[in-house]
């Protein structure tokens, strides 16, 4: 994989050579490691575009990148000169010092940024943020018309009803899917309910959890009666998986990744009628809950701390080329942009809604990952039945607690 | 030999297992009895695209400062070993005192990860090693006794099972027992159930894992019993047929115990193989019915955004423990008969 991204790379360093316009840097080292999905593969190329006159560009575009992202950039010189970072990563990262404050940099080339595309910490800019993503509702209209219900469901208890209304109409058994496969997933998909309720995971100012509580039960139950419309695989459901299932039309109602958003709208690899039926809407309040169930994550620029200033610079200015107006045009349906010179569209409608209603962003805390973890592990057995909401939730508690403290955020 | 050529002869041997075997494990344990430094945490504000938070963050250049000192970590004992996500005394102990019986014991004690794990792991090696020699023997038995055109292909279709990457075999796997996949819709007809799923209840996830774990290791057994079979003395043979033994007779009281010494080495080889059962858990996306001591390793290290080098580790070493504790009755055995033939 990285010897043919390598290839790849220098592929693009000739081509840079002879053809593609001048960046503007004087000379030095550019490689960025990061994940792989299509706006991520377009802002990569486009500052593979700046290779040439003594400046070199490699990517390494990989979904494994959280694993060899801390390894890569601690070594000194470090193996790239840039990660594309999100909420999450970035405290990895921090966590060890690994990405470097950006303020000279801003300051000196990124006139054209927009202020709130600044990740700031403590007042120092550390990443610059270009995308945003959340999970929230696809509906297949044609679908909710035949059952008889006639608004898009706001809440999740709209969304159990409406279900309820399709499987009692006949049209499907199991029109619901949430991401919930057992792991990352599910832990995400709890993290959202929670952040539903308004309520905070951990005590204020410490590393406590403090899910073990009515908010927490209410959230477990909900997520029940949710996928009790789900298929029984649900706990094997990634984003792969649901995205299938909606495209083969065996969905009606669905939380998915707004990055999936114009994969569904686009039509290709749909059965006839899903993807003209689909819509894309805010995710679901419910309870008494004043936000929506959902987080708000972006992705943005980091660049490491162990490399030199004149690699760091190239890097920065190689990749405001990456996210530049141009680039945006000519891939506006490929991700919500952040950057300056988008034209809103249906397949980011659902999360410029949910971020319009009020959703939290995901936690930005350096334990964050730690309870992500331990409920990813936990909350199957209450989902399948086998265990109480309490238990689940004490489970959650203990297992947090225990490697909160191999990590040293807990006494 | 002599006692210095012989230790001449091993050495490269020696340094190259002291290197790659021994090295690695010190290493590990070592790992093990540490945990990471107390972070110290500042409280700031960190602003975005949607809004400003007051948040925690890691003092870096304090948290270095102690990092600097002591690279390992901070040393903690056996406190890795003894916790909830491992062997987890604490707990194991008050589920003895609070619950009502044995079986509400070892419920309480399954839903803790490390015997959760555990559990799995046994069953699987337990029933799996067993069928594979079983299979194995059969299979070469099967092909043994085919026209010798049919031989080759025969064989090579039956190692196929083996020669696909057990994650990719898995994964085909998974996507044929789907609900809509070719298995999992015709077993919905045959069982005459429009809801069965393979992938949905612990106990068919279960026998799912094992079946793959027989289909997968057989060809294995089967072409290490084939060789054997090749071996099997003729003269022997006819001089059982002159006398009148039947094909089972023959099979029971000539081949198999010509086998034996074969057959150790496959059970020893299964024994180890099937204890770090790993792939199919994550080819199947099984994790939420079924986890191995391999898998909870892999969990620690590279499923989230933390990695638990410590927890890893002790999770390693308490796999090689358990690895150790299965061969040692095959071990005894093989060493009291390789005594018998030396006398």
């Amino acid at each position: 994989m990285f010897l043919k991204t390598i290839t790849f790379a220098g592929a693009f360093a000739l081509l840079g050579s002879s053809a593609i316009a001048d960046c503007g840097i004087s000379g030095g080292n550019v490689s960025i490691l990061s994940n792989d999905f299509p706006a991520i593969q377009a802002v990569t190329a486009e500052a593979a575009k700046c290779a040439g006159n003594g400046v070199t560009v490699e990517t390494n575009l990989t979904k494994d990148h959280k694993d060899i992202m801390v390894a890569a950039l601690t070594a000194n010189p470090s193996q790239y000169s840039s990660v594309i970072v999100s909420n999450s990563t970035l405290v990895t990262l921090m966590n060890d010092g690994l990405v470097r404050s950006l303020d000279d940099l801003v300051a000196k080339h990124g006139s054209g940024l927009n202020k709130s595309q600044l990740i700031t910490v403590n007042g120092k800019v550390m990443a610059v943020a270009f995308m945003a993503n959340a999970q929230h509702l696809f509906t297949r209209t044609d679908m909710l018309e035949k059952a008889g219900v006639s608004n898009i469901p706001g809440t999740y208890e709209e969304v159990i009803s409406a279900a309820d209304a399709i499987r009692s109409a006949g049209l499907l058994e199991y029109p619901v899917a949430l991401n919930t496969k057992a792991g990352w997933n599910l832990g995400e998909e709890f993290v959202n309910m929670y952040m539903g309720t308004g309520a905070d995971l951990f005590k204020s100012g410490t590393a406590e959890v403090s899910i073990n509580n009515d908010h927490g039960v209410a959230t477990l139950n909900m997520l029940k009666s949710l996928v009790a419309y789900s298929n029984p695989d649900f706990l094997t459901y990634d984003s792969n998986a649901t995205q299938a299932e909606w495209e083969a039309g065996n969905l009606a109602l669905a939380t998915m990744w707004g990055s999936r958003g114009s994969a569904v709208l686009d039509g290709e690899g749909s059965v006839d009628g899903v993807s003209s039926n689909t819509v894309l809407s805010s995710a679901p309040l419910w309870g008494n809950g004043a936000r929506p169930a959902s987080t708000l994550w972006w992705d943005g620029i980091g660049i490491s701390t162990n490399v030199s200033d004149e690699d760091a610079e190239a890097t920065f200015i190689a990749l405001m080329n990456g996210i530049s107006s141009d680039m945006v045009k000519a891939n506006n349906d490929a991700a919500v942009w952040l950057v300056e010179g988008y034209k809103p569209s249906p397949a980011s409608a659902g999360v410029s809604e949910t971020a319009a209603n009020g959703a939290a962003p995901y936690p930005m805390l350096p334990f964050m990952g730690t309870l992500h973890g331990a409920l990813g592990g936990e909350i199957s057995d209450f989902l399948q039945g086998t265990e109480s909401a309490e238990q689940a939730l004490a489970d959650v508690e203990a297992a947090y607690t225990t490697a909160a403290k191999e990590k040293g955020f807990l006494k | 030999m002599k006692n210095r050529t012989f230790f001449w002869f091993i050495l490269p041997s020696l340094i190259t297992m002291l290197l790659f075997i021994a090295l690695p494990i010190v290493s590990v344990v070592v790992q093990s009895l540490h945990i990471e430094h107390e972070a110290v945490l500042n409280e700031v504000e960190n602003c975005g695209p949607f809004g400003c938070k007051k948040e925690l963050v890691i003092d870096v250049e304090e948290t270095k400062k102690l990092k600097l000192e002591n690279p390992l970590g901070k040393f903690n004992g056996f406190g890795t070993y003894t916790n909830r996500n491992h062997l987890a005394f604490k707990e194991i102990q008050q589920a003895w005192i609070e619950s009502e019986g044995f079986i509400s014991f070892i419920s309480m004690s399954l839903n803790l990860p490390f015997y959760r794990a555990l559990a799995f792991t046994l069953t699987y090696t337990f029933i799996v090693t067993p069928f594979v020699l079983f299979f194995g023997f059969l299979i070469a038995l099967g092909v043994n006794s085919l026209p010798k055109v049919m031989k080759g292909p025969t064989i090579f279709i039956s190692l196929l099972p083996m020669i696909v990457t057990p994650l990719i075999g898995s994964l085909i796997l998974f996507w044929m027992i789907d609900a809509q996949g070719i298995i999992g819709s015709i077993l919905q007809e045959i069982f005459d159930d429009p809801n069965l799923s393979l992938k949905a209840s612990p106990l068919l996830t279960w026998i799912m894992l094992m079946v793959y774990g027989v289909w997968h290791s057989s060809p294995f057994a089967f072409i290490v019993f084939y060789a054997g079979l090749q071996t099997v003395p003729s003269d022997t043979i006819e001089a059982a047929m002159i006398d009148g033994a039947s094909r089972w007779e023959r099979t029971k009281y000539v081949v198999l115990p010509h086998l034996m010494p074969l057959t150790i080495f496959i059970l020893l080889i299964q024994l180890m193989d099937n204890f770090r059962v790993f792939e199919p858990i994550v080819g199947f996306s099984a994790q939420a019915n079924a986890t191995s001591l391999s898998w909870i390793i892999y969990n620690d290290i590279s499923n989230n955004e933390d990695q638990f080098f410590g927890s890893a580790g002790a999770t390693s070493v308490l796999t090689i423990i358990g690895v150790s504790v299965l061969l040692i009755p095959v071990l005894i055995r093989t060493w009291r008969e390789f005594n018998r033939k030396v006398v």
